[in-house]
């Protein structure tokens, strides 16, 4: 067990070290220079060349990637950002909770609807509710995030003003100025959001849950509890549901890591200044230090779930010993 | 004495996407207490289902089920699912063909054992987990204190049987339904399975019916046999007067295919041919397109269970004369001598 860990988190550290490599070389192909753009429209080639310098941008690549590396390890830094000069780690500490905040909610909320819908649909395959349930998976794949979260904004936002169109509130540390503060207006303006990552990512967990559970339903063990006289409510819970849950336990922790990544779309719509945003910003400005630290936090944050996930599985599935 | 379960023109139909397809078609049969009852047969001829059907186990929208299936008088084809619910691993229980899948893998096998008592007596934990550590040395599973937080995995094939076994006889059943108990098992532990099936049998006083197709099994274990051929009994005796007299020519089929150890042969015989469909059983006597001896009369007439003239209970359902079946059960009996004694 603990061996295993140790190799997890080496392995980890190579994957880190691949990801953000790959994000350096990606970013020097693009043939722009961030130089330019930092120094202004009117800015001398002398004045370009010196801003370049000032940023370490006339070093060779693997330099520079050397000084980041460096950077982050001895300072735990990952750098200021090339146009507003602010520090990457506090733009990463202020964007980085409220997109967990978008995807915690939005993944609870993907359960809540999921996991009963799934095992209906299990239950009574080819019945109303399953193909109700199957159009509703239809609808959530094939419309884009962006769209839902329009239409959801226009309509239950804008036309009915039963919630906000858009916009972010904090839960703690309230700043001064804010016009809105506390877990009520948090919660109140997440609502959309939610609901809109809910039915783009709740399709494919309906018909995961429901394949899972048909196919659990079958299996020997069931029979022996109903055999032993379990009533169904306690062979679902405690026969069906604890096996069938296994798959879906690591497509979670997997989508978890991927959301917090950024999930740009939802958050363009309803204007939260979450990862996403950062790293929509930061590509369009060349901003190459925001935009590596945003890389980075979405790793760590995948290896760290994919980690949580397989810790978890060893727990809730007996058979498997982590060696 | 009061037959223990009584089965009366049992019929079980599955609606499936082919129509319907009748698994068992006419069964009766009487199981007293404390008795053994083997029922017979090659795959698919409905033993299995009779006993799904006696528990209540078929999915009860796809099937139909009619007849009687009296459980010390009261008939469990009426009972209500919360009826069924007390009966099932309290006073009737199964165990399963194949050990490797019928425990769930994410429990251990104390918890397993102990929510079949708990589903059944008001006991705390501590009491159900007693229970179920002495059915696992009832059993003889080595270590039993042990092993008792372990996983099914754990185990190998033999032992999770013997968990089965613990976890139907753990409420001390008056009958266990053992579907094939043996047949997923090595050869060296289907001996053992068997011998510790007898002697628990003889202990708890519970009465068994054994679903077997090893006529072997048969005469080891049973007082009674019914052999069944495509749903239906085609054969119903005593387990000696079935070794000794056979009626019908699909057990004689059945007793001719047993291997033996002191007859050297190129190859085992076989009945030719196939089981016929369910879903559109053969005319008249269903074994006729694979019977030797069919005449006329078997590819019209459906062969009626009558009663064969003797000492002992026997029932038959073959249209051949008493005759030829005496000479020809005479002729069969010469050459497999020492099958059942």
């Amino acid at each position: 067990m603990f061996q295993y860990l140790i190799r997890r988190l080496l392995w980890a550290g190579v994957l880190f070290l691949a990801v953000t490599m790959v994000t350096y070389v990606i970013f020097f192909l693009v043939p722009a220079s961030p130089a330019r753009l930092a120094a202004g429209q009117s800015a001398t080639p002398e004045r370009v060349r010196e801003v370049e310098r000032f940023l370490g941008l006339d070093d060779p690549v693997y330099i520079q990637y050397g000084n980041f590396l460096k950077r982050l390890v001895v300072d735990g830094s990952l750098g200021q950002s090339f146009i507003t000069r602010r520090s990457v780690n506090e733009e990463i500490f202020r964007a980085a909770p409220i997109t967990a905040s978008l995807v915690f909610g939005g993944i609870i909320m993907v359960l809540l609807v999921a996991i009963p819908l799934g095992i209906f649909s299990a239950l009574r395959p080819r019945s109303l509710l399953d193909r109700a349930a199957m159009t509703y998976v239809l609808i959530g794949i094939s419309l884009p995030s962006f769209w839902i979260g329009l239409v959801l904004s226009y309509f239950i936002g804008y036309k009915l003003g039963l919630t906000p169109i858009a916009g972010y509130c904090e839960v703690v540390s309230i700043p001064e100025a804010a016009v809105c503060g506390g877990v009520g207006d948090w919660a109140y303006r997440m609502i959309l959001p939610w609901a809109t990552l809910s039915i783009v990512v709740a399709g494919t967990y309906v018909r995961f849950v429901r394949a899972e559970v048909m196919e659990t339903m079958n299996q020997d063990y069931v029979r022996t509890a109903r055999a032993k006289g379990a009533p169904e409510r306690q062979v679902m819970r405690s026969h069906i549901l604890r096996n069938a849950m296994l798959p879906v336990v690591t497509m979670i922790g997997m989508d978890i890591g991927i959301l917090l990544g950024g999930s740009i779309l939802i958050e363009t719509v309803f204007g939260l200044p979450g990862l996403g945003g950062t790293a929509f910003e930061s590509v369009g400005r060349y901003d190459l230090p925001t935009l590596q630290g945003v890389v980075i936090f979405g790793a760590i944050a995948i290896i760290v779930f994919t980690l949580i996930v397989d810790l978890l599985y060893a727990w809730i599935d007996p058979r498997i010993r982590l060696t | 004495m009061a037959p223990l379960l009584e089965v009366r023109d049992l019929r079980t139909r599955f609606r499936t996407d082919d129509g319907l397809l009748q698994a068992v078609d006419g069964v009766s049969f009487n199981v007293e207490p404390g008795q053994v009852l083997g029922i017979v047969g090659e795959s698919g001829c409905g033993k299995s289902v009779t006993c799904l059907t006696i528990m209540g186990l078929n999915d009860r929208r796809l099937t139909v089920s009619t007849g009687e299936v009296l459980f010390r008088g009261e008939d469990l084809l009426k009972a209500s699912s919360r009826r069924l619910r007390e009966v099932r691993g309290n006073e009737i229980a199964m165990i399963f063909q194949d050990p490797m899948t019928s425990l769930n893998p994410v429990h251990t096998i104390g918890r397993q054992l102990s929510e079949a008592v708990t589903l059944h007596r008001d006991v705390s934990r501590k009491e159900a987990r007693a229970r179920a550590l002495e059915l696992l040395e009832a059993v003889r599973i080595p270590r039993a204190e042990r092993r008792i937080d372990d996983y099914p995995h754990q185990f190998s094939g033999g032992m999770r049987q013997r968990v089965m076994i613990a976890m139907a006889l753990i409420n001390s059943p008056d009958l266990l339904i053992a579907d094939e108990p043996t047949t997923a098992l090595d050869v060296t532990t289907q001996a053992q399975i068997l011998e510790l099936l007898k002697q628990l049998q003889q202990d708890f006083g519970t009465a068994i019916i054994m679903i077997t197709h090893d006529l072997g099994v048969v005469a080891e274990t049973c007082d009674d046999v019914v052999v069944m051929y495509s749903a239906k009994v085609v054969e119903h005796a005593e387990v000696d007067e079935v070794f000794e007299r056979p009626q019908h020519p699909y057990t004689w089929g059945l007793m001719g295919s047993l291997p033996r150890l002191e007859v050297v042969v190129d190859r085992l015989q076989q009945i030719p041919g196939q089981p016929p469909s369910l879903l559109n059983p053969p005319h008249g006597c269903r074994f006729h397109p694979r019977c030797p001896y069919t005449m006329a009369v078997c590819k019209e007439k459906v062969p009626e269970l009558a009663e064969v003239p003797g000492d002992v209970f026997h029932e038959q359902a073959c249209h051949l004369d008493p005759a030829t079946k005496e000479r020809e059960a005479a002729k069969l009996l010469a050459t497999v001598s020492g099958v059942g004694s």
